[in-house]
């Protein structure tokens, strides 16, 4: 009992982490219709951003986090501006190519600064072994995960739903041509969004380093991971992707853990068959306009 | 009647044979006999320009873009190496085609699968299915001896006549007879009134149901012969390699070869061929620049094409050849044009 509690959390966790790594995605597809497979490299310059200033330069962890997203969020902004924005109107066979193009080059390039090796990033003592809840054991990294995570997520939904910007996000993920009628700047809106999604990511890789491990070849890994969050949970609101992360987190966990050989076979093929059962994904109506 | 005799004298003054294409052919038998030296890496380019043949199939002229085309690949591959390590079918060319049914067989099967959809499900789909493939081949290592891959393959002669020599002489020549096969196939089916009502899909697949093409059946019959293709090809891979591992499923196999197809151009079915001698060119550059952070360069590659756009790097490619045709056949000659460009 105590251990299927305690997959169940650590399910939770990897769930909540796919969500900070993929929701960026989930506007990237929706808002733009773009098909940027190229995500994962944004998470994993955070997470190298996040390990050289800790076991390099000595920083503290925490201290670290926030300039993982900042300098992922930096160079988002850097590649929309120069690159991305030219092919939004662009076919998807020309966005898919020129997004793995950017994925073989991001992997060549960490490969030859930082080294093919998996990367382990010092953690502080407070951060290791495990809790013990009501006879449940909890591990401290995953629970500091889901704290953040799931005030991420609570800041996010708010962000959405009560500021002025959000309500602008929301118009124009619905309907770009009305927003832009209605005289909003939806370029504006949409890189600043990019910017943010890939900060987002940068925090999730530098959070994931210990989780899903961290090597050259983590985009190209992890890439059909995001892709299913957004293609199953849709990308007309926040509550999708993040029902599917969590769905997509406890189903791989668990699949690991009870039926370790057939794991990945379940979710590929779960996932082939909500796409079939519905094309725009489970919760979601604007996914694959 | 008068438009539809039109029509068809269009489709068939389309479908001659021009210089250019004979000119194309007998260069490449020229190669096969010019450089005895370089049989595998030319091989490896004939496999990879089948390979591209059949994902220009559904890509170049039924616009379905498919993120998991090795997964025919590996198919193929997987059986004819079972085919041969086990002793079913012995003689290679029975084997091959076994293999490619195999394939066609699977691909009529995820076929309904990727029909439905748009392009951006259909991306995953195909991925998916490449995936779990992949998944299932390492789960089943008893079978497709996992990770290290199927061991000790040993082909016998061709036909019974033509021995696996081991500089590769036979191999390229096998190989270069059956793409030629193959390719003569597909002009025919791309020039048929087949292929002109897949065109019109790939345009506007609803002014095509309109006018009674029926879209779902041609997309299943051109996807499972694209399959067949693709299955053929990676069967061509275990028999001139003897060797069939996990990576004939890998994402990185699919991701090139449409590098391939976009560097030679889709819809014309030579820009498979074409896409397929630069690509390796490239990849020995740039492998022998730095041996091991050659992927960069190849990414580097595709980000400039997408940048620059594809049309006008085709204008570019074809400008040389395009001259040389006009040179020699006068100004009104049909130069090669890559069809998606002219749209």
């Amino acid at each position: 009992m105590a251990s299927i509690l305690t997959n169940l959390f650590d399910g939770v966790a990897y769930g909540m982490l796919l969500f900070v790594l993929a929701c960026g995605l989930a506007v990237t597809l929706g808002l733009m219709n773009f098909v940027n497979l190229a995500h994962g490299a944004f998470a994993m310059a955070g997470g190298y951003i996040c390990a050289v200033l800790v076991n390099n330069s000595g920083w503290p962890f925490f201290a670290a986090l926030p300039l993982a997203f900042v300098g992922s969020a930096v160079i988002g902004i850097a590649l929309e501006r120069t690159l991305y924005r030219h092919l939004y109107s662009r076919s998807h066979l020309d966005q898919v190519l020129f997004s793995i193009g950017l994925v073989f080059m991001s992997v060549a390039a960490v490969d030859y600064i930082m080294g093919s090796s998996r990367v382990f990033i010092k953690l502080p003592a407070a951060l290791e072994g495990q809790i013990d809840l009501f006879g449940v054991g909890i591990g401290r990294y995953r629970l500091m995960i889901v704290v953040i995570c799931g005030l991420l997520t609570l800041a996010l939904q708010l962000i959405l739903a009560k500021t002025r910007f959000g309500s602008r996000l929301r118009a124009a993920v619905d309907d770009p041509r009305a927003a832009i009628g209605l005289g909003i700047n939806v370029p504006q809106v949409f890189a600043f969004t990019f910017a943010f999604g890939c900060g987002l990511a940068g925090l999730g890789g530098a959070l994931s380093a210990e989780i899903l491990g961290l090597d050259p070849y983590f985009p190209l890994k992890f890439m059909i991971y995001f892709l299913i969050v957004v293609t199953v949970g849709g990308s007309s609101s926040i509550t999708g992707p993040f029902l599917a992360s969590l769905l997509l987190g406890i189903a791989d966990v668990a699949g690991k853990y009870y039926v370790p050989k057939v794991g990945p076979f379940v979710i590929y093929t779960v996932m082939i068959v909500i796409l079939l059962w519905r094309p725009n994904g489970l919760f979601g109506r604007t996914a694959a306009r | 009647m008068t438009a539809l005799s039109d029509v068809s004298t269009h489709a068939m003054a389309i479908a001659r044979w021009r210089i250019s294409e004979v000119a194309f052919w007998v260069l490449a038998l020229a190669c096969a006999f010019l450089f005895p030296s370089r049989y595998l890496i030319m091989t490896d380019i004939v496999r990879l320009g089948l390979f591209a043949l059949s994902l220009d199939l559904i890509l170049g002229y039924a616009g379905i873009v498919s993120l998991g085309h090795a997964a025919f690949f590996g198919v193929g591959a997987y059986s004819a190496g079972l085919l041969a390590l086990h002793g079913i079918i012995n003689e290679p060319v029975i084997a091959l085609v076994a293999a490619g049914l195999v394939a066609a067989v699977l691909g009529f099967l995820t076929s309904f699968l990727v029909i439905r959809g748009v392009d951006l499900t259909r991306l995953m789909v195909t991925l998916g299915i490449a995936l779990l493939l992949e998944a299932l081949a390492e789960r089943f290592s008893d079978i497709t001896g996992g990770t290290d891959g199927l061991q000790g393959i040993e082909m016998q002669p061709i036909l019974g006549l033509f021995a696996f020599d081991m500089f590769g002489r036979t191999g390229l020549f096998y190989s270069l007879v059956v793409l030629f096969i193959l390719f003569l196939l597909a002009r025919r089916v791309v020039h048929s009134p087949f292929g002109l009502s897949l065109r019109a899909i790939k345009n506007n697949p609803l002014r095509a149901a309109a006018i009674g093409v029926p879209v779902n059946r041609r997309l299943i019959a051109i996807y499972t012969l694209a399959a067949f293709y693709a299955g053929i090809a990676g069967a061509l891979f275990t028999q001139t390699t003897a060797l069939a591992s996990l990576d004939v499923f890998s994402f990185e196999r699919s991701a090139d070869l449409m590098l391939v197809l976009v560097i030679g151009g889709t819809g014309y079915l030579y820009g498979g061929l074409i896409g397929a001698v630069v690509f390796k060119m490239l990849q020995e550059l740039f492998q022998s620049i730095t041996p091991q952070y050659w992927l960069f360069w190849i990414g580097l590659v595709l980000v400039v094409i997408v940048m620059v756009g594809r049309a006008r790097i085709h204008r570019f490619v074809l400008f040389v050849p395009n001259l040389i045709i006009r040179q020699l056949a006068g100004r009104k000659a049909a130069v090669a044009v890559p069809e998606s460009d002219a749209s």
